[in-house]
């Protein structure tokens, strides 16, 4: 079997995060194609569990982890640290969340 | 009718856009002219202390271009959340700089101004009834933070821009704070036109060109009986089925249930298809009407004043004792500030080369970098106190020695005067909340006026 893998920033054509209203931050994965987002899906590498522990969350806090074929996405929705804007604010818009995203290991193996 | 054409020329009123395009797209006979002008996502401050996105200047520039189409094409123009947050004063201000263009242009303009700002009274009566929850990860709410909120609105939803369509002819609709899509979807669904797509098409558009590539400003938007089709305003931008379907998932907390006034939106039978270079046609967007009709509640506070100071750090010895000394500098401060009580005042480093981007949720822990910007945060209930407690904090940090110390003259670098730099007042987003409404026509008052 082939256990070859690629980073997700290799195969992926958007990897963002923003605002979603003031109380949630939420990641955008876009592939390039639609095979390799199937793959990924299969795979299920891609998950909750995975998500949390980059974030240091607890996976019962992420609000939206679904997949979304009509655009070949992963939606994934997690609550922010502090409403937006109070005390504390690193990152108003949530826009620069998303960089830890890049490394993650995924296969693309048949 | 077959057809409804939509122009929206940019997706958010104040932040310009070519004139070109929108001459271009306007060329095309749009039924009508259809932008949002807010949002919450530059922060509570809008709300807490009414000042708008833009500047009064900027909003004059983009209204006098949509005024001049309104009267060249006789079709109407539909804003919404005026000046940023929707609250009653920015909704009068935008009447003011209409009624001001178009007394130096000698224009004549029927307007209807819907307004949004709800009375206190009226939520603690459905706090009492069970009719409010919280939208998200919000707290629940209370009387008390109702109390403290300095304005609450509501996101209106289409009903009373649908109101005004059948009680009057109007040329111009300003609205207080309105669900995003809702100046795009009015006239389709007051024309019997799908709601699903309607307001699929007002969810994509109410962006202008954002989901073109590459991103623009000009949006036109075409609704028939089981499809609409996009197209941007810039013959340089090309909407593509990949570009649209991935502008859906834009902002939103989930990829294809979007709840919204009066129900959700159901994208997940959505398509999209290339229809030529540059246009796209979209069908299977469902709308689900929900058993209450909900709407959702927007409300600031202010919570005190903040000051901070900038500093930057090169000696590789400091670097690697960077927490100790802050723990070090945090203990001088409270023990020096010990006559005021703890809850008066919060000091948050923002330490940059660490994890001055991701705080909480960096991941990185044992990265070992070339300097260091630390932005010291005080949020305290004055400006004399914010700054005061910066200024403490930052001599403490000039000079305290630490372990290894060899650089004996100073700590920091300190890039500018004041070396505190006093912020102005901070507001916290305290209302974010979904309450039950009997009638979403009666929320929002209508004021008819000519000028």
């Amino acid at each position: 079997m082939n256990k070859k893998t690629v980073k997700l920033k290799d195969i992926a054509k958007v990897i963002r995060s923003k605002n979603a209203g003031p109380f949630e931050i939420t990641f955008d994965i876009i592939f390039k194609t639609k095979e390799d987002y199937e793959k990924v899906k299969a795979s299920g590498v891609l998950n909750k569990e995975l998500i949390a522990s980059i974030y240091s969350l607890d996976p019962q806090r992420i609000l939206t982890f679904v997949f979304y074929d009509a655009a070949n996405a992963v939606k994934i929705t997690i609550p922010r640290m502090r409403p937006q804007g109070s005390v504390g604010e690193v990152d108003m818009h949530g826009a620069q969340q998303y960089v830890p995203l890049f490394d993650i290991e995924v296969p693309i193996g048949a | 009718m077959d057809e409804i054409r939509v122009l929206t020329p940019n997706g958010m009123l104040g932040y310009g856009f070519p004139v070109k395009w929108f001459k271009r797209a306007l060329s095309m006979n749009p039924h009508v002219i259809a932008v949002d002008s807010g949002s919450t996502d530059s922060g509570p401050h809008k709300l807490a202390t009414g000042v708008m996105t833009c500047s009064r200047a900027a909003y004059t520039k983009d209204i006098s271009l949509l005024l001049d189409a309104v009267n060249e094409k006789k079709i109407p123009l539909f804003i919404t959340s005026a000046g940023g947050a929707g609250t009653n004063d920015q909704v009068d201000i935008f009447l003011d700089i209409i009624r001001a263009i178009s007394e130096e242009r000698g224009y004549h303009f029927r307007i209807a101004a819907i307004y949004s700002e709800i009375n206190k009274e009226i939520i603690k009566k459905k706090l009492r009834n069970n009719e409010i929850a919280p939208c998200g990860p919000a707290s629940p709410l209370t009387e008390e933070e109702i109390d403290l909120a300095t304005t609450i609105v509501a996101q209106m939803g289409v009903e009373p821009l649908l109101k005004v369509l059948n009680e009057s002819e109007v040329d111009v609709v300003v609205a207080g704070r309105a669900y995003d899509p809702v100046s795009i979807a009015a006239i389709p669904i007051n024309n019997g036109f799908d709601p699903g797509l309607a307001w699929h098409m007002g969810k994509i558009m109410e962006c202008g060109a954002l989901c073109a590539e590459p991103a623009g400003k000009v949006m036109f938007g075409i609704i028939r009986k089981d499809h609409f089709i996009l197209e941007p305003g810039s013959l340089e931008e090309r909407c593509t089925a990949w570009s649209v379907a991935a502008h859906t998932l834009y902002e939103k907390s989930h990829p294809y249930m979007l709840p919204g006034p009066g129900g959700t939106l159901d994208l997940s039978n959505a398509k999209f298809e290339q229809v030529d270079d540059r246009r796209v046609k979209v069908s299977g967007s469902k709308f689900i009407p929900s058993d209450k009709y909900t709407v959702k509640l927007e409300g600031a506070k202010r919570v005190g004043f903040r000051s901070i100071f900038i500093a930057g750090v090169r000696d590789p010895i400091l670097i690697e004792h960077i927490d100790d000394v802050i723990t070090r500098v945090t203990e001088d401060v409270k023990d020096y500030f010990k006559d005021i009580s703890a809850d008066q005042y919060k000091m948050i480093y923002h330490i940059y080369g660490k994890s001055g981007v991701m705080a909480e949720y960096e991941p990185v822990k044992d990265f070992k970098p070339l300097e260091l910007c630390i932005i010291l945060e005080v949020a305290a209930s004055s400006q004399e106190l914010a700054t005061a407690i910066c200024s403490r904090a930052r001599t403490e940090l000039l000079h305290c020695p630490y372990e290894g110390r060899i650089g004996t003259a100073g700590n920091i670098a300190l890039p500018f005067t004041p070396l505190e730099i006093p912020l102005g007042e901070v507001c916290a987003f305290n209302v974010y909340h979904l309450m039950e409404i009997d009638n979403p026509v009666d929320l929002f008052p209508v004021k008819y006026l000519e000028v």
